[in-house]
């Protein structure tokens, strides 16, 4: 229903129609035919507690509006399950095993809010013995926002399920209780199977094989196999080859280089926790300048050193960012909704969200100049040297990379940047409430995935995966079944997997990835990850082909003098003493600086960005973002799929994606057909290609049916009704501006036409 | 998507034969083969700042649609290809164009009765700016002579960019400098020349005149029926001099009463059905404010012509009048005679306001969104300063308006009355775009000609005042960029529902560019009558001759024919976005992408050539199969083809 908006012909305006369904006729209809619901239980799945007669509101629709059901809370989840019949989940093409629409994974939960008459009172956890509020407001990390009223349940049960979900949700916890390992103590999953398909960099064989398809040069390192030289240090790793076996041993690592990827033309990226650099101590310095010198070595005695710490914003930062960002996304009510609508845009700016994403982007691009056009090895640095060190490396190789923007490229790229090279997301994340972890909660990850996302949007062909298949991983970080996501680093995943095996004669105990994706998700819904557009690397003629394909792309995308004149970039040339000197006098050269400091350095990006752009674009060659206003956008598939008003119905992305997947399958069917015709030369049967069906599969539901939040959200309850702004800002925003303009009649000779 | 304003012959058969073109829009794009999908024939390059790459395509292919063979070779003039009847007014060598994204540049000055055409020889490619003199707002001369003996000239352009060139000063002083003469011919009409529509000559397959047929589009909509008739009181523009010749009015509703009924609307123009529901038969009709004056004069005929309207619909007994404005300026507009409805007087009647604002704040607000865009975009604070324009805020209104009036006639089945001063402004918008959201057909190429030609043209949408065309006046208070803003909103329902429209964005473009252009005669004159007075039918080429002429460019290849489908758009600002490709399009670095289109258009051309390898094996099948004896592989052409995913 429309409230009638502002100035209705002088009519006053009329509250939206309430409907209420009284409790009591709730209570005697239900009554006899309740009976305790259950959601399917997991593996080690235990119910604490559960209400049942709670109300949970849908905001689909503009009443207060429910659905009676049960609420509970178990070791994974809290669940409501509806008293109604379940809907027929024939729409569901997109559902999560591991959980549903209605269930929230207590890791997901971000805040809860009591509803107390009006107000609405964040709620932290250790307060309240005997009083719980007549509504609970869930907002989770998917953006998703729950509203459950408990004032028709039972006191005794209402008082239950408050007090256990905030506990649950709330209350400081073990790591050892996290519902992962009471999973994975009751499934088994074959190891093997993963194995084969990401690259998972815990064995010598994963870095050996990365190296080699780089041509990197350097050292690789197994001397921390058992976390002897530093338990900060993954298992396995690379160094540059003039990394002496003393160095290794120093300082726990910070100040060690680390190898992460190598250009074509030799020179490499390196990333390390920086070293403190105290004044009075000269020792950390001086082994500092051997570091540096040893990536010198690396390629053409050149280094350039980047400490992210001065020039991107901290952990804290993001996560204040964040923290603003998300709240335009996490509507209560369609008025709020509204409102905000007005302001959309400044206090999108205010937030600064997409102003990091675009000061991420604009470094890596700053590291891509100069690797590809000076041939420069970098080093990037940072306290700790896991979080922004992984966004930025991450950024460069997926630039210079078109492995990378592969599925299982990226997958690999993932664990190799962040899970192996030591991104706390246990601390990022904060899944255990600690109170003295709060500090270093950050969302650096998903900062990462948007930075991705902005690349993905920009250069749709050149990825293989798809936007949803972003969203769902950024979703995945919040489910605790995964060990990918659940610590710190190598060692403390090491250490943990061990201690709490059941059976430690049998080894560690063994979880499921997060790229495992069938624990989450049947064939059909991983098909939606792959995206129709990617533009697949033509294959060459046999003939010509000499290599296979996931070798590192050599085409240059643009031309470096470097090729034609060999040695150089003149400063460090070959001499290692005057490298060292230099060294000496000028610790580290930094030469990357913000904008606002030298705007020299900008206007090179700049530069950079335009001769990269005037070239013909290469999908498989070098991608750079194009970081003007504009283009950096929001990510709307995740942040708006939730909220109802502003679901495109019949139209989206999703509409041009089944277009494409459907001419596609029609593609993928003749080719077959082509094949079929062939057959009398044999085995030539690789064309058919079992994602085809469904591409088109998915075409067929006709898009006139499917909306912008597709696959998240089914439309099959929603009315076809548009969503009319509840507030328009009448003359609000011009009167102060345009003033007089307003007032004045349309046309210059109005006064004399006009009787 | 990307515009290019490439040159070859105007709608020659020879054009569409895909000679190669110039891509005269950025200065990179060319390079970008993969992206350089379409090279569409405009008639001009309306872009500037362009460096052709390859100098074999340069822009002097135009207008010679029988020797572009021959000329392609010839690229080192330095005039422009004319068009027929166009002719060069003068030219000046060493001329310095200040390009705000490469810096000055040298060299030689066309100005022709047509277009301003610059080509710097010194760079590789040669730089191109090409620009129809419709599109100059104002030329003014910046400063005085320099000590360097130079004089700067400022171009003011309607289409979001300005100029800026320097040349010497003319020693003889008797010559009027080249940029008097651009005035001249930028400003025919205060000149007293007439436009360079009126002169083009070039012939088309099509006659894009007819494509718009009052009665058979009626016809189309069912009507007449049993409730609705067409009138020939307007025949003469007697009734309403702004109305088109045809009107749609209740069956009940004699001419007489028509008469009296005009006498109480502003202008004459009074309410008229522009669209019926097939199925509800709701109407949206349009007029302009009743005269209802301080004094709340009531008029019983225009009531009782909106109880017919209403009861010409059977489904409801409720009608809705919009008003366009916000309620504040409809009660001023008291003062000067007009007003709204009171539902006082009109019973059964709900007036609702829907706050778009007046011609004048517009053209502050695409004033201010030029700063923000043009040349450059402030790196910091984007997004605040696009909202200080408003400009997406005015566009989600309009759009918002237009949603409650198809949300009104589609699920309310509610007839809808829509009107805002003199309902050629803002009811155009509001009536156009809720049509196009009720009815599949003005989704497509064709029936969004038909719509612009009926909402806009036919209802006396002021378009000369609100352009100006070759009007030097550029501080004219008429002056609105009303339908720009139509457009804008039709970009947006594009972006949200890709697949609903048969045209693409560079229709969309293309229709702005020649807005401006006085190229084609379809955006000149005020009103109908106006038209036919000036014989433009007969005098001019219609912009649609030129498009139906190489319908390929302008089509949407993932467009999914859902005709019968209504399509809500979401107006939350969350959706609304910019349009770059138009506001930002000059900017070489914003240069927008259409990846999606491009790689569809990929896999149609790989579909089709499977599907062809597929019959031709199929026949080799059944050949084989006839003389069995015979062996062979049929398979012997295959060679491997490229997969996808």
């Amino acid at each position: 229903m429309l409230s009638s908006l502002g100035s209705a012909g002088g009519k006053s305006t009329k509250p939206s129609f309430v409907s209420y369904v009284t409790p009591e006729e709730i209570k005697s209809e239900k009554e006899h035919s309740r009976k305790e619901k259950h959601p399917d239980l997991l593996p080690g799945e235990v119910v604490f507690c559960s209400a049942s007669t709670v109300l949970k509101y849908t905001q689909d629709d503009l009443s207060q509006r429910g659905v009676f059901g049960a609420l509970l809370c178990t070791n994974f989840r809290v669940s409501f399950v509806s008293d109604e019949a379940p809907a027929e989940e024939m729409g569901q093409l997109f559902k999560n095993k591991l959980y549903g629409e209605n269930d929230i994974p207590l890791s997901c939960v971000d805040n809860i809010y009591g509803g107390y008459e009006d107000k609405k009172k964040l709620l932290t956890g250790g307060l309240m013995k005997n009083k719980y509020p007549s509504k609970i407001i869930i907002h989770c990390k998917d953006l998703r926002v729950f509203q459950f009223s408990l004032t028709f349940s039972k006191e005794e049960d209402a008082k239950k399920i408050f007090q256990g979900i905030i506990h649950h949700c709330l209350e400081p916890k073990s790591l050892r209780c996290l519902f992962a390992f009471s999973y994975c103590e009751n499934t088994s999953y074959p190891e093997m199977q993963r194995k084969k398909q990401t690259v998972m960099f815990d064995s010598v064989e994963d870095w050996t094989q990365d190296m080699k398809r780089t041509k990197g040069n350097c050292r690789l390192v197994s001397e921390n196999r058992s976390f002897e030289l530093s338990p900060k240090l993954p298992q396995f790793f690379i160094v540059p080859a003039n990394v002496s076996d003393e160095d290794l041993t120093k300082y726990q690592g910070k100040g060690l280089p680390m190898w992460c990827w190598s250009h074509h033309s030799g020179c490499a990226l390196f990333k390390t926790a920086s070293l403190p650099l105290l004044p009075e101590d000269n020792v950390p310095q001086t082994h500092m300048e051997k570091m540096l010198t040893a990536v010198a070595h690396n390629h053409l005695y050149s280094v350039k050193t980047e400490d992210l710490s001065e020039t991107l914003p901290t952990v804290q930062d993001i996560q204040l960012s964040y923290n603003k960002f998300k709240q335009f996304f996490l509507i209560d009510n369609t008025t709020e909704f509204w409102m905000s609508d007005m302001k959309w845009f400044s206090s999108l700016d205010n937030c600064g969200w997409l102003d990091i994403i675009r000061q991420c982007l604009q470094k890596a691009v700053e590291v891509v100049e100069c690797l590809e056009k000076e041939n420069t090895n970098v080093l990037i640095m940072e306290e700790g040297g896991s979080d922004l060190c992984c966004v930025v490396s991450s950024l460069v190789q997926l630039m210079l990379d078109p492995y990378y923007r592969t599925l299982l490229g990226f997958q690999s790229l993932v664990q190799k940047e962040w899970v192996v090279g030591g991104h706390a997301f246990l601390d990022r994340s904060n899944h255990l409430h600690l109170k003295d972890k709060v500090e270093s909660q950050s969302p650096v990850f998903l900062l990462f995935l948007e930075c991705v996302w902005q690349l993905q949007q920009q250069h749709g062909p050149a990825f293989q995966f798809s936007e949803t298949y972003l969203t769902v991983l950024s979703d995945s970080v919040h489910v605790p079944v995964f060990t990918t996501f659940l610590f710190n680093n190598d060692s403390h995943r090491d250490s943990i997997l061990k201690a709490e095996s059941p059976h430690t004669q049998r080894g560690p105990l063994n979880c499921p990835t997060v790229w495992d994706w069938s624990v989450q998700f049947d064939c059909k819904a991983q098909d939606l990850f792959t995206n129709p557009l990617y533009a697949e690397k033509p294959k060459q003629d046999k003939s010509v082909r000499k290599s296979h394909r996931p070798k590192h792309l050599r085409q240059l995308s643009l031309p470096s003098s470097a090729f034609k004149t060999p040695p150089k970039k003149g400063f460090f040339k070959d001499e290692a003493d005057s490298l060292k000197k230099i060294l000496r006098v000028k610790r580290i050269s930094r030469w990357m600086l913000s904008p606002s400091d030298s705007p020299q350095t900008s206007s090179s990006a700049r530069e950079f960005y335009e001769a990269w752009q005037a070239k013909p674009l290469d999908y498989h060659g070098l991608l750079l973002p194009c970081l003007d206003g504009p283009s950096i956008r929001v990510w709307m598939q995740r942040y708006l799929r939730w909220i109802h008003d502003v679901q495109i119905l019949g139209g989206g992305p999703v509409a041009v994606l089944s277009k494409v997947s459907e001419i596609l399958g029609e593609v993928q069917e003749l080719q077959r057909e082509l094949d079929r015709h062939g057959c009398t030369l044999a085995s030539n049967h690789k064309g058919a290609r079992p994602r085809a069906k469904t591409a088109a599969e998915i075409a067929s539901r006709s898009s006139v049916r499917l909306s912008s939040s597709f696959p998240f959200v089914t439309s099959r309850n929603w009315s076809f009704k548009p969503a009319i702004p509840t507030s328009l800002l009448q003359s609000l925003m011009v009167t102060g501006i345009a003033g007089n303009l307003a007032d004045r009649a349309d046309d210059g000779d109005d006064l004399q036409s006009m009787v | 998507m990307e515009k290019r304003g490439s040159i070859d012959s105007l709608g020659s058969k020879e054009s569409s034969s895909r000679q190669p073109s110039v891509d005269s829009l950025s200065s990179t794009s060319t390079s970008r083969s993969d992206r350089s999908t379409h090279a569409a024939k405009t008639p001009y390059a309306m872009s500037s700042d362009n460096v052709s790459t390859s100098t074999e395509f340069s822009p002097e292919l135009r207008g010679r649609p029988k020797a572009v063979a021959k000329v392609l070779r010839d690229s080192n003039k330095e005039e422009p290809q004319l068009l027929p009847k166009e002719s060069v007014q003068d030219m000046a060598k060493d001329v310095t164009y200040i390009c705000p994204y490469i810096g000055a540049l040298r060299g030689t000055l066309t100005v022709t009765n047509y277009r301003l055409f610059f080509k710097c020889m010194d760079r590789e490619p040669a730089f191109v700016l090409d620009l129809p003199l419709g599109v100059v707002s104002r030329v003014e001369k910046i400063g005085g002579a320099s000590s360097r003996g130079e004089v700067s000239y400022g171009l003011v352009c309607k289409d979001i960019r300005n100029l800026r060139f320097a040349h010497k000063q003319m020693e003889d002083s008797l010559r009027k400098s080249i940029f008097e003469i651009l005035m001249k011919f930028a400003f025919p009409v205060s000149n007293g020349l007439p436009t360079f529509a009126f002169e083009y000559g070039q012939v088309y397959p099509e006659n894009g005149w007819k494509v718009y047929d009052a009665q058979a589009e009626y016809k189309r909509q069912g009507l007449p029926n049993e409730s609705w008739r067409i009138t020939k009181v307007n025949d003469h523009y007697e009734l309403c001099d702004t109305y088109p010749s045809t009107l749609v009015v209740p069956v009940n509703i004699p001419d007489e009463e028509l008469k009296r009924v005009a006498a109480f609307r502003a202008k004459g123009r009074i309410p008229v059905l522009s669209w019926i529901h097939p199925e509800s038969q709701a109407t949206v009709t349009r007029c302009s404010q009743p005269m209802v004056g301080v004094n709340g004069k009531r008029s019983k005929d225009d009531e009782k012509y909106l109880q017919a309207i209403m009861d010409a619909n059977a489904q409801s007994h409720k009608l809705f009048i919009f008003d366009a404005r916000p309620s504040v300026n409809a009660a001023a507009n008291k003062m000067k005679g007009g007003g709204y409805e009171s539902e006082d007087a009109y019973q059964n009647a709900e007036l609702v306001f829907l706050d778009i604002h007046n011609i004048h704040v517009m053209r502050e607000s695409l004033r201010k969104l030029k700063e923000v865009v043009y040349p450059n975009i402030e790196e910091s604070h984007w997004l605040s300063n696009l909202e200080s324009t408003h400009w997406l805020e005015h566009i989600k209104l309009i759009l918002a308006g237009a949603l409650r009036i198809a949300d009104k006639v589609e699920s309310g089945k509610t007839s809808v009355v829509v009107h805002c001063s003199d309902g050629w402004d803002r009811t155009a918008q509001l009536t156009s775009l809720a049509m196009m959201m009720l009815d599949g057909h003005y989704r497509t190429i064709r029936g969004f000609q038909v719509l612009l030609e009926k909402e806009w043209l036919s209802f006396g949408h002021r378009f000369q005042l609100r352009i100006g065309h070759g009007d030097k006046n550029h501080t004219d208070a008429d002056r609105s960029p009303v339908f720009l803003q139509f457009i804008d909103c039709v970009w947006q329902i594009t972006r949200q529902f890709p697949a609903a429209f048969e045209f693409n964005e560079y229709f969309l473009v293309t229709i702005l560019d020649h807005l401006y252009s006085c190229l084609f005669g379809t955006f000149m004159c005020n009103s109908e009558q106006q038209r036919v007075k000036e014989e433009l039918p007969k005098k001019t080429v219609s912009l649609w001759a030129y498009i139906n002429s190489q319908l390929e460019e302008f089509t949407n290849p993932l467009y999914v024919n859902y005709s019968n489908h209504v399509l809500f758009p979401v107006v939350s600002m969350r959706h609304l976005e910019l349009w770059v490709g138009y506001y930002i399009r000059w900017n070489p670095r914003m240069r927008p992408q259409e990846p999606v289109h491009q790689r569809y258009k990929e896999l149609l051309a790989k579909r089709a050539e499977l599907q062809k390898r597929v019959e031709k094996l199929q026949r080799d099948v059944t050949n084989r199969s006839a003389s069995s004896e015979r062996a062979g592989s049929p398979t012997r052409s295959i060679t491997p083809v490229q997969t996808f995913v």
